[in-house]
């Protein structure tokens, strides 16, 4: 499945390493949240590039510590209606100002994209044979929004308060 | 009313168009039923026992002429010239097409309306007291921040695959017109110690299988912090709430099973982590530009007593009755609400055909300051009619055939669609409703029996509040038979309570005389005609009742 990174397919240069299995020398590897926890001395000490995997009940806030030595962090989508994600991803970014990759993987559909952007996911893996153009497309499906996210976009409420200070100064 | 701005438009005519994408996916089969559903149902679009149903918001249940012009054009052009309003202040429509739905859409664009999130697991649409900016009861207008929690949850990109759907109420006054106590979240508008106007955060409240009177969880918050606020509990409810089974998904459940205290800490700790820019604070300037829209009409300064409409009461005395019941007082002299209610003998509760809502509309227009609402019993009302044209009001509602003057009385019923609409449903609502409302068929003894709540869903769902109705009425199915379980002692006001079950079920053509002997018991029991029907089970327990309730004929 192709691998979207910032609206680009990319080659995927990352590999899981089950709990448990040993890490290969080389190569940037991913692992779960409780093997990081327990293993991160050594796993950081490794001087390769590191991620996690966080399963949807898992708490990103354990991560905070270490977040600016992570360079993915991976959520997940069990099914594309379960939400949990987009919580554990505006608390990376917004509350921990985490500023690495963060990778949708599990049941990743189109019609998420736009939410997935806006809550701060940079990278996804999606069943799409024109993924670029989905991508695309679902990035500019909207050009306003109400609320403040993970994305740089001007909220509505700041647009209009510009536009009323823009009129005070003239 | 509220307007839309450029913003605001711009997103309504893009939903519409992707919407109109998404559609032709479908039909081309691109897109698998099992993945348009929640986006569908987003749009308001569920699959009925017989056809597509579309529900289209009414924000707070604010509609002008024109929007309710669109509203009838949509039922001639889309439907069978009719809609449905329903308890949560919205419009449904019965056998609308897939493949017309964004044309209806784009329709509804054109008047400044939409049906984003009426519908899926997600924040649905704000609903408040039908008498906002009229009640003479309420701290302030609550519609103001009606409209800034409808924009704050529209296309919340956090919160629109929650583990099940949310449903927020607001209300300004003290008698609680929008049952904020059986709501997600019920934000009751009130001053903390210091006189400033704030909201109590009543969470956890809901019907349908495990009904629940809502928890205060803050007594009281500023307008300054309510979104970000809300946002903490949503996102406490995005990241705890059960999602391994959908009858356990609610809210309700999450705050049961941690408590009220631990669910308390946890939303107060993350209210208390949000970062400086994560917090959701508007402009004092944009709560000011969407409070303008709701600044009270221009009223005339008129006497208390309208000589004109004493007379037409003095000389016609279905007139007389009409007014007794249907008309509510008003916080400006000379000015009153009226009820339009919407259940006539032998009609489905909330339906209105094409023809009356364009009456509404003109009616409006011409005597109610452009104003209408939406009730969560399923009435419309008009909250600003000069006292001098009620007369004139009550000819043209009488022309339409929207005349009943029932509202608030045994046979204004609140019933969900039932079995004859609804694939979720286990028993038939609207004949149940239609047969007790023949039992008040003689409008003095409903005169007499006065104010009575009787609440009919045709299923554990609840969509026909019959947990808080004086009276109840749950259809249930027991072995391919419908059969109706009777509660007693609810209510969705300020006192609110949910009804308890008395115990076997009734076979259909059983239900109405049941209720026939329970009426009369609870006319010889009551103390006055002002005592409703709850409170005199509250004074005498419910057993004098449930023996009337299964007394042979």
């Amino acid at each position: 499945m192709p691998l979207l990174k910032d609206g680009k397919i990319v080659d995927d240069v990352w590999a899981f390493v089950e709990d448990g299995h040993e890490l290969s020398p080389g190569g940037c590897i991913i692992v779960s949240l409780g093997r990081f926890l327990s293993e991160h001395d050594q796993l950081l000490a490794r001087n390769r590039s590191i991620g996690v995997r966080l399963a949807v009940s898992d708490n990103p806030e354990l991560l905070a510590p270490f977040l600016d030595q992570l360079h993915l962090v991976e959520l997940q989508f069990p099914k594309y209606t379960d939400g949990r994600a987009f919580s554990q991803s505006q608390l990376l970014r917004r509350r921990f100002g985490y500023k690495g990759e963060i990778r949708a993987t599990g049941q990743v559909l189109r019609d998420q994209l736009r939410l997935m952007i806006r809550s701060g996911f940079d990278a996804m893996v999606i069943d799409e044979a024109d993924a670029e153009a989905v991508f695309d497309f679902s990035a500019h499906e909207f050009s306003e929004f109400y609320q403040a996210a993970s994305d740089a976009t001007d909220t509505i409420f700041m647009k209009r308060q510009k536009k009323r200070e823009e009129k005070a100064a003239e | 009313m509220y307007r839309y701005d450029e913003f605001d438009e711009t997103l309504v005519r893009e939903r519409a168009k992707q919407f109109r994408g998404q559609v032709e996916r479908r039909l081309k089969g691109e897109l698998k039923e099992e993945n348009f559903k929640p986006l569908r149902l987003q749009n308001g679009v569920y699959l009925q026992l017989h056809a597509y149903m579309f529900r289209i918001a009414i924000p707070y249940g604010q509609l002008s002429a024109k929007k309710l012009r669109q509203l009838a054009m949509i039922a001639d052009k889309y439907d069978k010239g009719y809609g449905h309003f329903t308890t949560r202040q919205n419009i449904q429509f019965n056998w609308i097409k897939l493949a017309e739905i964004p044309d209806a859409l784009e329709a509804l664009a054109d008047v400044e309306m939409h049906a984003i999130q009426t519908s899926g697991n997600c924040i649905r649409n704000v609903t408040s007291d039908h008498l906002a900016g009229a009640a003479f009861d309420e701290l302030e207008d609550p519609r103001p921040w009606c409209e800034i929690i409808r924009q704050w949850s529209t296309f919340h990109p956090e919160f629109a695959h929650l583990p099940r759907k949310f449903k927020i109420a607001v209300t300004a006054a003290t008698p609680d017109r929008a049952a904020v106590k059986v709501h997600d979240i019920g934000l009751l508008m009130k001053k903390n110690e210091a006189g400033e106007a704030g909201f109590e955060v009543l969470v956890g409240g809901g019907l349908g299988r495990t009904p629940y009177i809502g928890l205060t969880i803050r007594d009281w918050v500023s307008k300054q912090d309510l979104l970000s606020y809300l946002e903490a509990n949503m996102r406490v409810y995005n990241r705890y709430g059960r999602r391994d089974n959908k009858y356990k998904a609610r809210i309700k459940i999450l705050v049961n099973e941690l408590g009220e205290a631990e669910y308390r800490r946890q939303v107060e700790e993350e209210f208390a982590n949000q970062n400086a820019w994560e917090k959701v604070v508007l402009p004092q300037e944009e709560i000011d530009r969407i409070t303008a829209y709701f600044a009270p009409p221009k009223f005339e300064t008129l006497p208390t007593k309208s000589t004109t409409l004493d007379g037409a009461i003095a000389v016609d005395r279905h007139f007389a009755r009409w007014t007794k019941n249907n008309l509510r007082a008003h916080k400006v002299p000379g000015y009153t609400a009226v009820h339009i209610a919407l259940k006539p003998q032998g009609v489905a509760p909330g339906d209105a055909s094409s023809a009356q809502m364009r009456a509404a509309a003109d009616i409006a227009e011409k005597y109610g300051l452009d104003d209408i609402r939406v009730a969560h019993e399923q009435d419309l009302v008009l909250p600003h009619v000069k006292l001098d044209d009620v007369p004139a009001v009550y000819a043209a509602l009488k022309a339409a055939d929207m005349h009943a003057s029932n509202a608030g009385l045994g046979s204004d019923i609140i019933a969900c669609p039932g079995l004859d609409y609804c694939n979720l449903s286990n028993a038939r609502s609207i004949s149940v409703a239609n047969e007790i409302q023949a039992l008040f068929a003689d409008p003095d003894f409903e005169d007499e029996v006065g104010t009575l709540h009787i609440n009919v869903s045709g299923c554990i769902n609840a969509c026909g509040h019959h947990h808080v109705g004086h009276i109840g009425i749950l259809g249930v199915d027991k072995k391919g038979e419908e059969f109706y379980q009777i509660l007693f002692g609810g209510r969705a006001d300020e006192k609110a309570t949910i009804a308890e079950i008395q115990g076997p079920g009734l076979k259909h053509e059983e239900v109405a005389p049941a209720l026939k002997r329970v009426i009369a018991r609870y006319m010889e029991l009551r103390t006055s005609k002002t005592e409703k029907l709850a409170d005199t089970m509250t004074r005498l327990g419910q057993a004098p009742f449930k023996e009337a309730l299964y007394a042979s004929a």
